[in-house]
């Protein structure tokens, strides 16, 4: 399954999860504190230099990961010109477009499975108190592997609905799609159990 | 255990799967993506608790970076955007309408189902979305409810299928709706 990290490696793939994670809980919270349009202008022109760093490639990967703002954007910018209030238009502007260009840039630039070991990390308070996160991991693990087959196996009803009818594909369709995950969940919790189930995992 | 955990992993799946595959059409030719159907097909069908977990378990490897929602986003950047609310209400929403699920036996399964995605899809779902639209465009209430009025017929659309689509889960797979087991 495609990922959204970057179509390249940067420098930054290589500095700490943590590190990474930590620096941008606080440029959101600064962000959302800040009320000055020129400390929001600044930021901004701070994260296009960002992304701009790696090279083009990246650049243009960046800019497509934001596209889905754009409504928020022209709807924003259609508002205060109307209530003629611009600076607070530009502050919010400029803060939801680098609050969101920062948090897409941390993705990334952070290879997933550093990213689980993250979570593992955050997870172990609950194993020092006797939890299995093994139920976790198998859990992440399923969803990452299954929503590929199921996606596959809803496109397969589609197609067969169009075959056989001139309509576009109906709501119908869904229950068939349902029954098919709820199977898929029962056959996968026998043959877990039939290699030893939750048990035979070692922590 | 083993039964539990994978239901909770293929509901997680569905709710992705649901947002990808190609647009499917409503009653009345409405085209939208079913994301926020699969979230009600979670409380609905799994209950209140695994419902809850399945969402969980879908927006944990949304900010893993997986492009798992409607659109083929996902990663960081989605819990800081405009909708951010709306994600946040998800595992209550789930929560709400697998408790009403639950709770609420008699009659027909379709109705007490259909009213529960009702409930926990729509009304419980839309105060964490306005509340979170409000805080990121820096609007009033009732201007974040103006600007996300427009589906709420469509979602009402949802529920009442998602109440059909329980009622007619529990005859197919009846071990499998947990919400009722």
């Amino acid at each position: 399954m495609i990922s959204l990290t970057s179509p390249v490696r940067t420098r930054a793939h290589d500095w700490p999860v943590g590190l990474k994670l930590a620096a941008l809980c606080m440029a959101t919270v600064l962000l959302f504190k800040a009320q000055s349009l020129w400390v929001h202008a600044g930021a901004f022109a701070g994260m296009l230099t960002l992304y701009r760093l790696p090279g083009p490639v990246f650049f243009r990967a960046g800019l497509r990961a934001l596209r889905v703002l754009w409504p928020f954007v022209a709807m924003l910018v259609l508002y205060h010109l109307v209530t003629r209030t611009p600076y607070v238009g530009g502050v919010i502007v400029l803060r939801m477009i680098t609050a969101v260009g920062l948090a897409t840039l941390m993705t990334m630039t952070t290879q997933l499975s550093d990213l689980i070991a993250v979570v593992r990390w955050l997870a172990t308070p609950l194993r020092a108190l006797g939890l299995k996160t093994a139920y976790l991991e198998t859990a992440i693990a399923l969803v990452i592997r299954f929503t590929p087959v199921l996606l596959a196996k809803g496109t397969k009803l589609i197609d067969a609905w169009r075959a056989r009818s001139p309509r576009r594909p109906g709501w119908r369709i869904i229950l068939p799609f349902t029954v098919l995950a709820l199977d898929d969940a029962d056959h996968i919790a026998e043959a877990l159990r039939a290699r030893g189930g939750f048990d035979a995992m070692k922590e | 255990m083993e039964k539990n955990v994978t239901l909770i992993a293929l509901f997680a799946a569905l709710i992705a799967a649901l947002g990808l595959i190609p647009q499917i059409a409503l009653p009345f030719g409405v085209p939208i993506t079913a994301q926020s159907l699969g979230i009600m097909l979670c409380g609905t069908v799994l209950g209140a608790k695994r419902g809850a977990l399945a969402v969980l378990l879908f927006l944990l490897l949304v900010a893993l970076g997986l492009p798992l929602l409607a659109g083929g986003r996902g990663g960081l950047g989605v819990f800081t955007s405009p909708t951010a609310g709306f994600l946040v209400g998800f595992p209550i929403a789930a929560f709400v309408t697998g408790l009403i699920t639950e709770k609420w036996r008699k009659g027909p399964l379709a109705v007490s189902a259909g009213v529960a995605s009702v409930i926990g899809g729509i009304v419980v779902l839309y105060i964490f979305g306005i509340a979170g639209l409000s805080m990121v465009l820096g609007k009033s209430v009732p201007e974040a409810t103006a600007l996300v009025s427009a589906f709420i017929p469509g979602d009402i659309l949802k529920a009442a299928i998602a109440g059909m689509l329980t009622a007619a889960l529990a005859k197919a797979r009846p071990a499998s709706v947990l919400s009722r087991a």
